[in-house]
């Protein structure tokens, strides 16, 4: 039983999915709750992860190894270290609170939309436990289908037109991928003589710069697509604003995640030749950095609350990047607790429009105002959620901010500086928004009657808030489990690293623990 | 030498004899010995039985071959062959003369058109592939395709009192023979190079003269037209789509996928032997058939409202993904078009049996609307058609892929990166218009309340199909040890 732990993560909601399959669809209160228990089972499934992690380990845990089509060398092949421990456990607590949030924002094809949910969850996990290159890509490509669909019927009025420009960008994006992945298969093909998907042995591969790159730049479109990087961004604002509240969630929080997770899994320890080339570097942080401003200004421009958060993510997911290519410790650790960090507070900024869409069936901040006066538990869940993503000391964004700020400080100031105004704008924008919403007086007379958040509105906030104070508060777990698995990949692309900087990189992280 | 008909030329020949035996059988049985109408169904047990023997023949071929640990076993003097290939593509035939068979009953009793020299011509059209598929030598190749191509004539006009199934016919007919026309004139120049229709002596002769010497080139060219007309790849496509259209569906998805396959049976046949010599001059012609052939097929497709037009280009862009393997021409080029041909089979077929589940009384059911709302009518038809379509677009985990996976694996692997990045990138343009249909089945509002056409064959056909499609691309392994054994050599 513990030694498929992992797989039981993984198949838990589609097990759950195909099981739903067999109620009939007119049976909507069982539904709702057989979804329900099978989001909830399947974040249960996935605490002994976390208790049995030993953070003191390299490499992986949980591996699980077996023949899938051996004439292709291809295997059903698992595993997690620290990084994928925090990307699953954020995957498994965001699927509870997509399907509970969906209790009354969904009334029509619940069937569907359940076993499209549930699907999603374990195309998701697999992407973050595959070590296995075509298992990586079936998941991959697996987490488009539901997503089409979660846009495509449940979505807003542009929703068909929202759904079929996400999955042609993440498509085109995910081909071009492929064909850097069977460069890399035929290459050890050729220099071992067997054929290979299994990551650790294709990281024996000793490939010429050139290859590498062009390598490099097939999984730069793949990967940037999704997570968005400008300017391949353009996809996002319009899937977010049709997307239903759960499908938002679950796209920032989660699907982005995929791009930068495999930044960190596969470009980085694979090509770590291209990845600390100067340009491609300088590329990359650059496009970041972009990102990050554009992201903020664009933001702070949006009439429509919703397309406002969306931008906010382009935002965001330009310091994960940027940290990312900081290409030091600090950096990749910061890059991945923001993308934790990301998942909840843009998770609870959609969650939060959601709650007023529910009522008022309208996005436009003008439509809004003095809703504080009327929802006072909401405007305080608004509060946190807003602070959050804004990088407030003392709750999750700053702590993540704060470290990628410091790896980009430390590879080059110039990053820094411009990437600091991102936290500037960001929280303009953010809290702009929030005075513009919820301060003053009530403008709109539809406004008055407005319920508060019920009891189980709150329940889906509240896993996402104490988690929001737990980082923010006490970080130090967060990063003793990112130790290893980050060092690892530093050790990587530069091998020199930890021999000429080896004092300072303890100081750095010691400090930001104490944060 | 001199023996006329020796026991091997009878072990070769023995699937040819059954299908034209059962074929011919078949026409006669409608009159001799079931003459009430309503006993015509029993026609689909006779066709059942025929293919039975021949695949019980082509096991014989099979175990053969592999308990003498022959690669092939020739007759005829040298105008017939059994080897993997022709083993391969014959059970690829019998699977889609056994599919399109089981559905067409009561397609046929709909259009009012059920008689049973279909099923006659259905067989003698496999027969025709038989030969397509084993032939070595020019006039037995030449013959297999008159055969199979006269047969699809006939069929592709089958509803007499339609007059687009009979323009369509006409249409088929008049190109058909254009293009054969350009075939024999290459025949007749390959023939002039070396004085013999075997084709390892033409092979011999191609490889001395050089790909580039002018009677070789012509020769080439002017066969590579009537191969490609018959593989419908562009820019000798255009019957493809009247023709589809036209066609009772039925016929349509067994000319799409038993003629395709036939088709490419004899292409690879020509241009893997006899032509190997002269890479070098058709290459870049296979090169920009392909790359043209995605281009048409993919983008004619998206303006489509007719699904038999749209699969039609859709079939298009897969016969220009399929000559890539070729253009490759390494081992897995070769494996990933055996592959590609194999699991296009199933899903091709699945989507034209969905759209033969379309035809009701009264009802076309062929346009893009018609499958509107589909998932709340028929949710078992409407999963199995999105099946397909991913399939169809190689959207892991369906067995498109897997197809997919080995062409592009060809092409990286024999340095044609930018064909490989121009093949990938349409995909994301396939996914277009595949998803259209999609679009109508699970957002679309229904349009009509009629249900499905059903029956015991369809859900047979529509089950294989569905569950073949997924399995090869959840578990290939089988499915390509199958595929290995038949073309490794």
């Amino acid at each position: 039983m513990s030694g498929h732990l992992l797989s039981i993560v993984l198949f838990t909601p589609l097990a759950g999915m195909l099981l739903l399959l067999l109620i009939p669809s007119s049976k909507a209160a069982l539904l709702k709750l057989w979804a329900n228990v099978v989001a909830v089972a399947g974040f249960l499934v996935s605490i002994p992860l976390v208790c049995r992690f030993n953070q003191s380990l390299g490499g992986f845990q949980y591996v699980e190894k077996a023949d899938w089509i051996p004439s292709l060398g291809v295997k059903y092949y698992i595993g997690m270290d620290g990084i994928s421990l925090l990307l699953v456990m954020l995957t498994t607590v965001l699927g509870v609170v997509a399907v509970l949030c969906s209790w009354s924002a969904v009334e029509h094809r619940l069937k569907e939309y359940y076993a499209m949910l549930l699907l999603l969850q374990t195309g998701m996990i697999g992407v973050f436990i595959s070590l296995d290159f075509f298992l990586f890509y079936v998941f991959w490509e697996l987490v488009l289908v539901p997503m089409y669909f979660l846009i495509g019927v449940w979505g807003g009025p542009r929703k068909l037109y929202a759904a079929i420009k996400f999955f042609l960008y993440t498509l085109a994006g995910s081909v071009l991928m492929l064909l850097g992945i069977l460069t890399l298969y035929f290459q050890h093909f050729q220099q071992f003589g067997y054929y290979t998907f299994d990551i650790s042995e294709l990281m024996k591969l000793n490939l010429p710069m050139g290859l590498q790159q062009w390598v490099f730049w097939a999984f730069f479109i793949g990967f940037a697509i999704k997570v968005p990087m400008f300017p391949f961004h353009t996809w996002l604002p319009d899937a977010h604003v049709e997307a239903p509240t759960a499908g938002s969630v679950i796209l920032a929080g989660v699907l982005l995640k995929m791009g930068t997770y495999g930044f960190l899994r596969f470009s980085l320890p694979l090509l770590p030749k291209a990845s600390v080339d100067q340009t491609i570097v300088q590329i990359l942080a650059v496009l970041s950095i972009i990102g990050i401003i554009y992201g903020a200004l664009v933001s702070l421009m949006q009439k429509d609350w919703k397309k406002l958060v969306a931008y906010s993510s382009v935002s965001h997911l330009g310091f994960c990047t940027l940290g990312i290519f900081a290409l030091n410790p600090n950096g990749i650790t910061g890059s991945v607790i923001q993308q934790v960090n990301h998942g909840i507070s843009t998770g609870m900024l959609f969650l939060v429009v959601g709650v007023v869409y529910e009522r008022r069936h309208t996005r436009e901040i003008k439509e809004y105002g003095g809703l504080a006066h009327v929802m006072p538990v909401y405007s305080v869940i608004f509060a946190i959620a807003m602070l959050s993503s804004a990088g407030l000391p003392l709750l999750n964004g700053f702590v993540g901010e704060f470290t990628i700020l410091q790896g980009a400080f430390e590879a080059n100031r110039i990053w820094a500086a411009f990437a600091v105004s991102g936290v500037v704008l960001g929280a303009a924008y953010l809290l702009w928004l929030y005075q513009r919403t919820m301060l003053g007086q009530i403008t709109n007379l539809k406004n008055l009657s407005l319920k508060d958040v019920n009891l189980r509105e709150m329940a889906v906030f509240a896993p996402l808030l104490i988690w929001a104070l737990w980082i923010g508060v006490y970080p130090k777990p967060y990063f003793d489990v990112l130790e290893k698995p980050v060092a690892e990949i530093v050790q990587r692309v530069r091998p020199d690293y930890y021999r000429v900087r080896a004092p300072m990189v303890t100081a750095g992280l010691g400090e930001a623990n104490a944060r | 030498m001199s023996e006329f008909y020796t026991s091997t030329d009878h072990f070769v020949l023995v699937p040819a004899l059954l299908l034209a035996l059962f074929g011919c059988f078949v026409l006669l049985a409608d009159f001799l010995v079931f003459p009430r109408p309503k006993h015509r169904r029993y026609v689909v047990i006779l066709v059942a039985l025929g293919e039975a023997f021949t695949g019980a023949a082509l096991w014989r071929q099979h175990s053969f071959l592999s308990a003498h640990d022959l690669a092939s076993v020739s007759a005829f003097h040298g105008s017939l062959v059994v080897d993997g290939m022709s083993i391969f593509f014959n059970w690829i035939f019998i699977a889609a003369v056994l599919l399109v068979a089981l559905v067409s009953y009561r397609y046929l009793e709909t259009e009012q058109e059920h008689r049973a020299e279909y099923y006659g011509l259905m067989m003698l059209a496999q027969c025709g592939m038989f030969f397509l598929a084993a032939g070595t030598d020019l006039v037995t190749l030449f013959v297999g395709l008159e055969l199979m191509a006269v047969s699809f004539y006939v069929m592709v006009g089958f509803l007499r009192r339609d007059k687009r199934s009979n323009e369509a016919a006409m249409k088929y007919l008049l190109l058909g023979a254009f293009s054969s026309g350009f075939l024999v004139y290459g025949f007749s120049l390959l023939y002039g190079l070396c004085g013999s229709t075997r084709l390892d002596r033409i092979g011999e002769a191609v490889t001395e003269r050089g790909p580039f010497d002018p009677i070789v080139f012509l020769a080439l060219t002017t066969t590579a037209v009537g191969l490609l007309f018959k593989v419908s790849a562009a820019p000798f496509h255009m019957w493809a789509p009247d023709a589809y259209e036209g066609a009772p569906t039925t016929v349509t998805a067994f000319l799409a996928v038993g003629s395709k396959a036939a088709s490419f049976a004899f292409l690879m046949r020509m241009f893997l032997y006899p032509l190997a010599g002269a890479r070098p001059a058709w290459e870049p012609i296979l090169i920009g058939v392909a790359i043209l052939s995605m281009t048409v097929g993919n983008l004619a497709a998206i303006t489509q409202n007719n699904l038999k037009r749209l699969l039609a280009y859709s079939s298009v862009s897969h016969a220009g993904y399929i000559l890539l393997g070729l253009v490759a021409g390494n081992e897995t080029g070769i494996k990933g078009m055996a592959v590609y041909i194999l699991v296009y089979l199933f899903m091709t077929l699945g989507a034209f049996l969905v759209v033969v589940a379309l035809r009701r009384k009264d009802l076309a059911g062929e346009d893009v609307d018609d499958l509107a709302g589909l998932i709340h009518k028929s949710p078992v038809e409407a999963v199995l058609m999105l099946i397909f379509m991913l399939s169809l677009a190689g959207i892991p985990p369906t067995a498109g892929f897997i197809g997919k996976y080995f062409i592009f694996l060809s092409l990286i692997e024999t340095g044609h990166y930018v064909l490989a990045v121009v093949a990938t990138l349409y995909v994301a343009v396939a996914i277009y218009y595949y998803f259209r249909i999609v679009k109508s089945m699970f957002v679309g509002e229904m349009t009509d309340t009629v249900p499905l056409m059903g029956g015991f064959g369809m859900r047979i056909a529509l089950g294989v199909t569905g569950v073949l499609t997924l399995l090869i691309g959840v578990y290939p392994e089988p499915f390509l040890q199958f595929a290995q054994t038949s073309l490794g050599r």
